[in-house]
């Protein structure tokens, strides 16, 4: 096989001139990481199936075991805590896509690039919200023809939270994925252990009401408790103030974290 | 050595080091390098897996921050300029620049969108470096589905996004199937002469860097122990004559009468033949296999080779290159780090 190369535009007589790109700022920087990071999502919509198998199956198997309580259906209940239990899932996988790039080599590329570490490290954890809006999507949908009523107010402020959720466990993911660089089983260790942890300490498959007072004292420091706890009054279209003001900044106090520690990781990634 | 070299070095180290700690122990990867590379150069990095010239590329390219020295890469401090080295150099790595679950026509435009091109200017250069590199029927595939080879035809246009005055390439042939990697130093020779670009690239394939590169830089233990043409670099070994004899008695007694012969040469008998490296080897041959017949030590074949970069490595270092690759495979990991 012959390949002709004609690299560039110009006939190069003399020393050609360079291609005229702009300096970028953290905006546009993050943007363009961003678009890049959502376009094998939106090309195979269907990948952000993957993260839902686990919440699905509770959705289908575990939520019919569950007695209605006195403010409403089980479902009415559950489904609150399954859109938590989705988002957390895939935004804590979503450390591996990194992961992979690390290993194919992509990522120390990127690091050779213009970008900013801030920006790839931002880019990414924005992204986290729209598999999150998808995924809270398909579960609407799948619960709504059952004892499950939308209050699409509630809903859209719950998702509003959910998403500052999303950008600070994804970009805990990505922090996992840097500092385990060539150490696959290190991320998953972690990932996989502290997961159910923070889901059922969080009240997400049974309330931790009746719970020994450990328990419910590590459920009161778990940020997951409180934006669980604000999802299902905004679910079930009710806004009591101390408790969405509550899961805000239990949702807000989770991506400062997140962010924090990813910048510091992508900044020292190399 | 060139005027241009010292007035327009495009690369400029001072005692450029870097060391890394593993297990308490310190191994020193690239040792007080002082290097400079001028305008339009070709210069392949050349020495075993480990020797330090990956390590070197790394800290050229901003990915790796050195322990002591300093480098300027055009015209900016690798250190306390990083964004404008960056802006100013095209990178292939040893990887892949695209991301597996991509697909390479939104990695071209997400890269050239990067170095701050319109979005129009972005889709024309996309569609430029496609047809360039012949990969109209591959980029609108995930890039996992694609061959060694395009994917590697895919770097390299990943690399040359925003027309860089001066490229990097971290081994990049390694992986490759000989019909690929001749395409590809073919491709890398093309853009030094018609673009004029600057390539600084590292490889252990001494073949390669002896083909394509007009300077070679012989790296080993973290330090430049050559560093010039591929041609002058050989000019002083001489031709290497092996006699082979049949049986190593015969070889034995050959020795000595090619000892005589080729007074000026080195000799040495490995199994059955003997091998002289001697300058002028091929006008000597002829002569020789006629004496040694005529005194009744007739040789069975004989091979006439010119010196290779193998031959000057190992007259520099006593060890050949590619003995080295195995002994030095432990210290791949902290190259790679």
């Amino acid at each position: 096989m012959t390949t002709t190369i004609e690299i560039g535009t110009a006939p190069s007589t003399t020393a050609p001139p360079a291609l005229q790109g702009r300096p970028t700022g953290f905006w546009a920087d993050t943007w363009n990481v961003m678009v890049r990071e959502l376009r094998p999502v939106l090309r195979e919509p269907a990948s952000v199936l993957f993260a839902m198998v686990q919440p699905l199956v509770f959705l289908g198997l575990f939520s019919p075991l569950l007695p209605d309580v006195g403010s409403g259906s089980a479902l009415q209940w559950f489904v609150p805590g399954i859109v938590a239990m989705t988002v957390l899932m895939g935004a804590s996988f979503t450390g591996a896509n990194l992961m992979q790039e690390m290993v194919t080599g992509s990522h120390e590329w990127l690091l050779v690039s213009p970008l900013s570490r801030s920006s790839l490290l931002v880019g990414r954890a924005l992204k986290e919200v729209v598999p999150m809006l998808m995924q809270t999507a398909i579960i609407l949908a799948v619960v709504t023809p059952f004892s499950f009523e939308l209050h699409l107010d509630g809903v859209l402020v719950g998702v509003t939270m959910m998403a500052l959720f999303s950008v600070g466990v994804g970009s805990l993911s990505f922090a996992l994925a840097l500092v385990s660089k060539d150490q696959d089983w290190l991320f998953w260790t972690v990932q996989q252990t502290l997961i159910f942890p923070v889901l059922l300490l969080a009240g997400m498959l049974l309330p931790v009401d009746g719970a020994p007072r450990w328990l419910r004292v590590a459920s009161e420091v778990n940020p997951l408790t409180h934006v669980v706890e604000a999802q299902r009054s905004l679910f079930a279209g009710e806004f009591p103030a101390g408790e969405v003001a509550g899961g805000f900044a239990a949702a807000a106090a989770v991506a400062a974290l997140g962010l924090a520690v990813g910048l510091r990781a992508m900044r020292r990634s190399s | 050595m060139t005027n241009t070299r010292e007035q327009d070095p495009v690369i400029r180290t001072r005692s450029l080091t870097r060391t890394f700690t593993r297990h308490k122990q310190t191994v020193e990867a690239v040792r007080g390098l002082d290097l400079e590379v001028g305008r339009g150069e070709l210069v392949a990095f050349l020495g075993p897996n480990g020797a330090g010239k990956s390590t070197t590329l790394r800290m050229l390219t901003t990915l790796l921050p050195p322990t002591s020295g300093t480098a300027e890469v055009a015209g900016h401090d690798v250190v306390r300029d990083q964004r404008a080295v960056r802006r100013s150099i095209g990178y292939v790595g040893q990887g892949n620049s695209a991301g597996h679950n991509q697909r390479g026509r939104d990695e071209l435009v997400s890269h050239a969108r990067a170095h701050g091109l319109s979005r129009a200017e972005a889709r024309r250069r996309a569609e430029e470096l496609t047809e360039a590199f012949d990969l109209g029927a591959v980029v609108g595939r995930p890039v996992s589905t694609l061959s060694g080879g395009q994917r590697r035809r895919l770097d390299v246009a990943l690399g040359l996004v925003h027309e860089p005055r001066l490229l990097f390439l971290d081994e990049p042939s390694t992986g490759l199937d000989p019909q690929n990697r001749a395409n590809l130093q073919e491709q890398v020779q093309r853009l030094h002469a018609e673009r004029g670009t600057t390539i600084v690239m590292t490889t252990h394939y001494l073949e390669e860097a002896d083909a394509i590169a007009g300077r070679v830089v012989v790296i080993d233990h973290g330090r430049v122990i050559a560093d010039d043409t591929a041609a002058r670099m050989k000019a002083g070994l001489g031709d290497r004559v092996t006699l082979d004899f049949g049986s190593a008695e015969e070889a034995a007694a050959a020795a000595s009468r090619v000892v005589r012969a080729a007074p000026e040469g080195e000799v040495r008998r490995e199994g059955t033949a003997v091998v002289l490296r001697v300058a002028h080897g091929r006008t000597l041959a002829p002569r020789l296999v006629s004496d040694l017949a005529a005194e009744g030590a007739p040789a069975q074949s004989i091979e006439v080779v010119g010196p290779t970069l193998d031959d000057v490595f190992l007259h520099l270092t006593g060890r050949s290159l590619r003995e080295s690759q195995e002994t030095n495979q432990q210290t791949t990991e902290e190259n790679a780090a």
